[in-house]
């Protein structure tokens, strides 16, 4: 089997187009396991779950960081100003300048607040932080992000924890099309076909959490999501067949005016 | 604009007739709807809707799944003071009651504050009577300041005060506020209320509000369930919460299920809620509002609290005291009101975990707020 190309974000190469959160679980144990079976190499963890300060913390302590890429969000925040101090704080705490950059100030939708999103983003790449920004589907955003310097942008299909799929696909194809880093779908994704459709349109990644940590057998699930992931990768790679909205008919109607001039 | 505004819009006996008259079809629309209308919540809330309990439970369980995940966050309440200038008949706490009363030290209450710490707690909520003299807003700030650095989120269930008090909390660490308006119903709010500044029905009603514009991360509103009908209560502490919702976006609403508890006065509950109300209540209220937290305190027995588990609850109290300093700083003060629920934390956390939901002690951080 023909080795599937890499997904390189900033200097860091993964073999896995999965990323999972840990957001959710019935317990530590299944997040574990959860997490294992997706194969995947970078877990997000909220930083409002953990306590940096406790080396026996719970979350820190369940996520194998030689590993995995332990790579904290700022969950929570509503402002710039606020997800700048936790990723601050967790670099401080030892954690790798990786932050994945989470502003939303609606605690009920957790949509994301483009301009503030903006105004961290440009000041913790600054800082030398590599930014992994969760923005809505918004192409122009998508751009400004990538010029201040950020090392992905992270759509949403659909608001988190939604399972609803990829409802803003149009946009999501448009980011795809202009976007020169990564490309991570987050959010929304309720099925490994959803998963599968956003890697099949040329995503370069997903994130995953609800869905896995909800699901009746989340380690089951996991897998899945690991299957969807690189099924619809390796369609991607290897030319998906054009949609064509016309039947193509047979015996074509206008066939008769090429018989008759033959 | 505030609350006060919305409810006159809504009179009680119009409710209370239109939920009477919903049908069994009602029941079944407002359980298919996608999204639901205010007619949905009452149709929810309706007699006829004991005879879908398992749908509702079903559905509600789904939702809250989904938006919180089998997680349960963990909080303790700390009482500070049990001084009290009001006459709330159900309340232990009543001025006319000869109770021994307590207001704890700052360093009381960090010592209640490092017993439960020593628990796991990170997140807890601060509790007082109605006594700004022995319980000023700059003794509330001392206390925070204390505080904040072990703790993850501070919330506070106190007398209702001004924004700019309000303020100076929350820039010094106060992250939460729990206000119950205890009943809407006005007439029963000024019996239950004979006398006090709690008599004004109207000031408790906007401390949400207040709340709310001063810029709490987190807004707990709730009824005294037993003071008035439930079904009626249900529907304005909805309206209420979504109301919030919508006005305070930056804030997350959560709706707390109060039961009416034996307590000093010996008061009886006019409108007894049974379990299958509690039941029905919550679920009716999940289903309206999918994204809200439902607490559930340790008023409720330990059996009653496992099975109402999986039907919503996202935030649950354990092993509390309702006296000032009834953890370790005092001896022989008088509680609010007893509590049913008498297991330790360590049990609680046991049995959320065997009915697979993984306690969360720490869901914020001090960090959030300046």
């Amino acid at each position: 089997m023909t080795q599937l190309p890499p997904l390189i974000i900033a200097d860091r190469t993964f073999h896995s187009r999965l990323l999972v959160g840990t957001g959710k679980f019935a317990s530590t144990q299944i997040m574990q396991k959860a997490i294992a079976a997706s194969g995947a190499e970078i877990v997000t963890v909220a930083l409002r779950r953990v306590d940096l300060s406790d080396p026996q913390d719970n979350f820190m302590e369940a996520i194998d960081r030689d590993r995995y890429l332990f790579l904290p969000n700022t969950s929570g925040a509503r402002d710039a100003e606020e997800a700048m101090r936790l990723a601050r704080i967790a670099r401080a705490a030892g954690c790798d300048p990786w932050v994945k950059l989470e502003v939303t100030p609606d605690p009920h939708y957790l949509l994301p607040d483009p301009v503030e999103t903006l105004k961290a983003a440009e000041i913790l790449v600054k800082e030398g932080f590599k930014v992994l920004p969760y923005i809505n589907a918004d192409p122009v955003l998508a751009k400004r992000l990538e010029e201040v310097g950020t090392v992905t942008v992270m759509p949403l299909g659909a608001p988190i924890g939604t399972n609803r799929g990829l409802k803003t696909r149009d946009a999501i194809q448009i980011i795809i099309q202009q976007a020169q880093v990564p490309v991570v779908v987050d959010a929304g994704l309720g099925a490994p076909s959803h998963a599968a459709e956003a890697m099949e349109m040329g995503a370069d990644a997903v994130l995953v959490n609800t869905a896995i940590a909800t699901a009746g057998d989340p380690v089951g699930m996991a897998e899945a999501f690991r299957l969807g992931v690189e099924a619809g990768f390796k369609a991607y790679i290897s030319g998906l067949g054009r949609h064509s909205w016309e039947a193509e008919a047979s015996s074509p109607l206008t066939g008769f005016l090429r018989n008759n001039h033959a | 604009m505030s609350f006060w505004q919305k409810i006159i819009q809504y009179r009680w006996d119009q409710i209370e007739a239109a939920i009477s008259s919903k049908t069994a079809e009602d029941v079944r629309q407002a359980l298919r709807a996608p999204t639901r209308n205010f007619d949905d919540l009452l149709a929810l809330l309706a007699p006829v809707a004991a005879d879908f309990l398992e749908e509702m439970a079903l559905a509600a369980h789904g939702l809250t799944v989904q938006r919180f995940g089998r997680t349960i966050q963990m909080f303790a309440p700390v009482y500070v003071s049990n001084e009290c200038i009001n006459f709330c008949v159900y309340c232990g706490f009543n001025r006319h009651n000869q109770i021994s009363r307590a207001t704890l030290s700052v360093a009381e209450v960090e010592k209640e504050v490092m017993f439960l710490h020593g628990q796991g707690f990170r997140h807890v909520l601060l509790l007082t009577g109605e006594s700004p003299h022995h319980v000023p807003v700059e003794y509330l700030i001392r206390i925070a300041r204390k505080l904040r650095p072990l703790l993850a989120s501070i919330s506070i269930e106190i007398y209702p005060m001004a924004t700019d008090d309000y303020r100076r909390l929350i820039e010094n660490g106060v992250d939460g506020l729990t206000v119950y308006q205890e009943t809407y119903h006005l007439k029963r709010y000024a019996e239950v209320h004979p006398a006090g500044p709690k008599r004004n029905y109207r000031w408790r009603l906007e401390t949400p509000d207040r709340g709310g514009q001063a810029g709490f991360r987190r807004l707990n509103i709730g009824v005294l369930l037993g003071l008035c009908d439930w079904r009626v209560e249900g529907a304005y502490v909805g309206l209420h919460a979504a109301y919030l919702a919508r006005s305070y976006w930056q804030s997350h609403v959560s709706v707390s299920f109060p039961r009416l508890r034996p307590a000093a006065g010996g008061f009886q509950p006019q409108f007894p809620v049974n379990d299958a109300h509690m039941v029905q209540l919550m679920c009716a209220l999940r289903l309206w509002l999918p994204d809200a937290g439902l607490v559930l305190s340790t008023r409720e027995p330990a059996s009653l609290r496992e099975n109402l588990l999986p039907l919503g609850i996202t935030q649950m109290s354990a092993g509390s005291k309702t006296a000032p300093g009834g953890y370790v700083a005092k001896e022989n003060v008088e509680g609010q009101f007893e509590i049913s629920d008498l297991r330790s934390p360590q049990e609680v956390v046991r049995m959320i975990a065997a009915h697979g939901y993984e306690p969360v002690w720490k869901d914020w951080d001090a960090v959030f707020l300046r």
